[in-house]
């Protein structure tokens, strides 16, 4: 299930400007591996370049390599569809699609994705609801519309529609920083239940939530402004958070700037 | 830039799915292939069963078209890939389908209103032109036009501008309620609908046919556009605007009319040429409020009059060769007027774009 | 109610010099006298627009000896006068239905063409060239239709005759040019495609993003995305501008005008020649018409205005539910 990302040299662009410039990591299978760093340093247009959202935006572009264990996501012959049903994403702000139910959220992927009887559909559609800590919450009204639920709820639809297609990576594009505390600690506990199963990356303004849910932490920052943004460091996060190797990611977690 | 050492992964994977990132696909020409066959195949087949009618031959192209990309990609690659292509080819065959017709239009009118459109043909009247003979212009109809649509904005532009203020400045309540629902189905009303109203009010005072009679039916028409584009205009002027006028102790009159309109003036002149072009090409008011007339006649308050749409209307219906290219002919002078006025507000829409949209 | 005065703002402080202060006072109630007239005067239009066309069409229907709604003539100078709107709506029916059979599908595409498909150097001419096309003067697509697009269209006419007279609808029963109400509903759908697209364009491009990214991530095609996220969200909107654009086929005059070869029949063979439409009625009947046969006139025109407000009262109907809808989802 799980698998491992290798990057090396990966370079984006929008249009003419440079996003992000020659990075290169690792991300282990079945852990939690955070992006921290101040705004604009590219953690985001990163964390899209690792399922192929990037060039989705007009004029994105990638150069360099992303192997999803030995495969290139950026290979000739990749399809570029087949990338986004591996890695998985869960965006910034809850996006249920607006005009489904509940139980069609879920199903959405797998509907895509080939045909699947009725029942089949309703056993999936309620373990990733189970997964996603949703269940309890919706079981009575699964063909109620999504945009219905509170903002917690429907991040966590959208995180159970996410995992419902099984996918091999989960990407997160800070998905608490639309919610209230007591929303965020669910997703929280939620994405240390998965990282049994999957691979998660999570791009995060907040650097105690890094602490708290990675494994591993990279310190992404600007050479300067108009640079385009690059990795500083990545490491285990408690060596991150109490002796980081490079002096602008102490800088940073002590807020000294940023 | 310091990368520490790969970890040992927790647990063995499970053993991994064959992969799914890649498979079977087709070149990035394969479109522009597909489109070459179909064509070929669509004229051949045209010109073997002997239609005459191109638009059969393009009908039939644009049928293989979709049906071989459809085929083709749901063999070589996959049935979500196919469907995907297929939603691909409609689309484009139906914006193919769409822009024929319509740059055929502009084509026609432009190659065959070349052929009398001169010096002449603008500056001189039908008076004493037989219709089916050559000769004559369009003068007196270009004259009723600029008349009547002039009028008609002079009525309108007030009363929709006032309109517009009061559904944005003051408008609460059931009558701003009722004014917007009835400014929405007054901009559904038909041409000919506003020149029947304006016939009945002649027959019942008897009155006479004049430019005026249908310059009003214009501005029936001309009303909703302009208060639709100003409520448009002056929704997108920020309150903080407002409220620092209002701080300095400015009335609010003075306020609307010192603030609120000038920067919002660029947005609704656009509006208002732009309900000016459309209410230009109108013919079916005049030809029941305005009747009509050979000669020139610069007084929109009495007589009958010509105009441009009302022209092209007349040279069409008397049928011969002569009266056609007359009609060509207004047609390029009525298609040129409307299009400047078109440009010109969207230039003045682009140019003044930033300043209102601060 | 609006008889109040707006109690947003905060009054002037009353420091201020008096004669000032009052001004300002006399000039915003007269501000608000004009501007308030202007929309009152709007509605008194609208009123007198529906009660003259009303009071003329009562004068000639009570003189009307056959039946109004069902009468297959239109001969108010006749002895006795008898003239009847059951051909007129039929045409005016099916060619704007025809119309938006054939418009609404391709407009659709081209919108999504501008909006999803077009390379991005493409997509914003496209659009401005499709707003201007919907500047054409109706007279215009007129002479067009009837020089040119008519003879043109001869050939499909006869084509779908060999191959779908077993539709009926498709039957051509008689021999003549294609000035039929097929050809009408053709001509509509070119001149309404323009609006109908530039609608539903905006509609689609206001689909949130994030429904589009959401759809992408899970591993949707193009069109999965347009059919997930797109065309739900649009789907109101798309109905909204097909109405508008059913209104102006209802209500357009030169294009049928000098397309149609008019007769007083009904024939469900939309490729024979003949039918007619109110508004074509009216423009071609008006200049013979005595007193009797312009009010008959102005009674079927109050026919087509109710026709239209209906139309249009549905449109905006939908678009006020989808507002609710989509700001429920903001």
């Amino acid at each position: 299930m799980a698998k491992r990302i290798d990057v090396s040299g990966l370079t984006a662009y929008y249009g003419a400007h440079k996003a992000i410039e020659d990075i290169s990591m690792t991300v282990e299978p079945r852990s939690v591996t955070a992006f921290i760093g101040p705004s604009g340093c590219g953690k985001s247009t990163f964390l899209r370049t690792l399922n192929r959202m990037h060039e989705v935006t007009p004029g994105g572009r990638v150069e360099g390599k992303v192997l999803l264990d030995d495969e290139d996501l950026y290979g000739s012959d990749v399809d570029p569809v087949g990338v986004r049903r591996t890695v998985g994403m869960v965006f910034q702000r809850p996006n249920p699609f607006p005009t489904m139910s509940i139980f069609d959220n879920v199903a959405a992927g797998l509907r895509l994705n080939g045909s699947y009887k009725k029942n089949q559909l309703t056993d999936i559609v309620e373990k990733s609801l189970r997964s996603a800590n949703l269940w309890n919450e919706v079981k009575d009204r699964l063909n109620k519309p999504g945009s219905g639920l509170s903002g917690g709820q429907q991040q966590r639809l959208c995180i159970a529609r996410a995992i419902a297609v099984e996918p091999e990576v989960l990407l997160m594009d800070e998905p608490c920083s639309a919610l209230d505390p007591i929303s965020t600690l669910a997703i929280e506990d939620l994405i240390s239940e998965l990282k049994e199963r999957f691979t998660i990356v999570i791009v995060t303004h907040n650097m105690q939530q890094a602490a708290r849910v990675s494994d591993r932490t990279a310190f992404f920052n600007l050479a300067a402004v108009g640079q385009p943004g690059r990795l500083v460091e990545i490491d285990e996060t408690e060596r991150i958070f109490a002796n980081p190797s490079v002096q602008a990611t102490e800088d940073y977690i002590s807020g000294r700037f940023g | 830039m310091s990368q520490t050492a790969v970890q040992v992964p927790p647990t063995p994977s499970p053993p991994t799915p064959p992969s799914t990132l890649s498979g079977r696909s087709l070149p990035r020409w394969a479109p522009l292939g597909f489109a070459a066959a179909a064509i070929a195949l669509g004229c051949g087949l045209g010109a073997v069963a002997g239609w005459h009618s191109k638009t059969q031959w393009g009908l039939l192209s644009a049928l293989f078209f979709v049906l071989i990309s459809y085929t083709v990609t749901s063999t070589v690659e996959n049935k979500r890939q196919a469907k995907d292509r297929l939603a691909t080819s409609v689309v484009w065959v139906c914006f193919i389908l769409a822009v024929v017709p319509l740059f055929s239009l502009i084509w026609v009118t432009v190659s065959r209103g070349l052929k009398v459109l001169d010096g002449y043909f603008l500056t001189h009247s039908m008076a004493g032109v037989p219709g089916f003979e050559t000769g004559g212009g369009v003068y007196h109809a270009i004259i009723g036009t600029l008349e009547q649509v002039g009028l008609a904005t002079v009525i309108s532009v007030p009363i929709g501008l006032l309109t517009a203020i009061y559904l944005v400045e003051y408008g609460r309540g059931a009558l701003a309620k009722a004014v917007t629902f009835f400014v929405d189905v007054m901009t559904g009303i038909p041409s000919i609908v506003a020149g029947l109203f304006l016939l009945s009010i002649m027959l019942m005072f008897e009155l006479s046919p004049s430019g005026l009679m249908g310059a009003l039916a214009l501005a029936i028409l001309m009303i909703p556009v302009v208060v639709r584009s100003t409520e448009e205009m002056l929704k997108l002027v920020p309150n903080e605007l407002r409220e620092a006028s209002l701080a300095l102790g400015v009335p609010k009159w003075r306020t609307i009319l010192k603030v609120v309109i000038p920067t919002a003036l660029g947005g609704i002149t656009t509006g208002v040429m732009l309900a000016v072009a459309r209410i230009a090409g109108e013919t079916a008011p005049i030809m029941l409020l305005v009747f009509g007339s050979q000669l020139i006649n610069a007084n929109p308050f009495e007589g009958a009059q010509s105009s441009l749409p009302f022209y092209i209307w007349e040279q069409y219906r008397v049928g011969s060769e002569a009266s056609y290219d007359r009609a060509w002919a207004a047609a390029l002078v009525l298609i040129a007027f409307v299009m400047l006025l078109n440009l010109v507000a969207r230039g003045i829409a682009r140019w003044k774009a930033p300043k209102t949209g601060r | 109610m609006a008889s109040t005065t707006p109690t947003d703002l905060p009054p002037a402080p009353p420091a201020r010099p008096g004669k000032s202060a009052s001004t300002g006072r006399a000039g915003d109630k007269i501000f608000l006298g004009l501007s308030r007239g202007s929309g009152i005067l709007l509605l008194v239009i609208m009123a007198s627009i529906a009660g003259f066309l009303a009071y003329r069409s009562v004068i000639a229907i009570s003189q009307d000896e056959g039946n109004f709604l069902t009468t297959f003539d239109w001969n108010p100078a006749g002895d006795p006068p008898v003239f009847g709107i059951a051909v007129l709506l039929f045409g005016t029916v099916v060619s704007s239905l025809v119309a938006m059979v054939i418009a609404v599908p391709i407009a659709v595409g081209i919108a999504l063409f501008i909006s999803h498909y077009a390379p991005r150097r493409l997509a914003a001419p496209l659009a401005y060239v499709v707003d201007l096309l919907a500047a054409v003067p109706s007279i215009i697509y007129g002479i067009w239709g009837a020089l040119f697009l008519v003879p043109y269209l001869e050939g499909l006419n006869l084509w779908l005759d060999e191959f779908f007279a077993w539709t009926y609808i498709f039957d051509k029963t008689e021999v003549g040019v294609a000035r039929s109400l097929f050809t009408v509903g053709v001509l509509l759908a070119i001149m309404i495609l323009p609006i109908v697209t530039s609608v539903s364009r905006e509609v689609f491009l206001q689909v949130p993003r994030m429904n589009e990214e959401a759809a992408l991530a899970l591993g949707a095609t193009r069109w999965e995305v347009i059919r997930m996220s797109v065309l739900p969200f649009g789907r109101s909107g798309v109905i909204s501008a097909s109405m508008l654009g059913l209104g102006r086929a209802l209500g357009e005059t030169m294009a049928v005008a000098t397309v149609l070869s008019p007769s007083f029949v009904i024939s469900l063979h939309l490729l024979d020649p003949g039918g007619g439409t109110f508004a074509q009625n009216i423009a071609a009947k008006f200049d013979e018409a005595n007193e009797l046969g312009r009010d008959a006139l102005i009674a079927s025109g109050l026919v087509l205005f109710i026709l239209t407000l209906l139309v249009n009262g549905a449109a905006r109907l939908i678009i006020a539910r989808r507002k609710e809808y989509s700001g429920a989802n903001a």
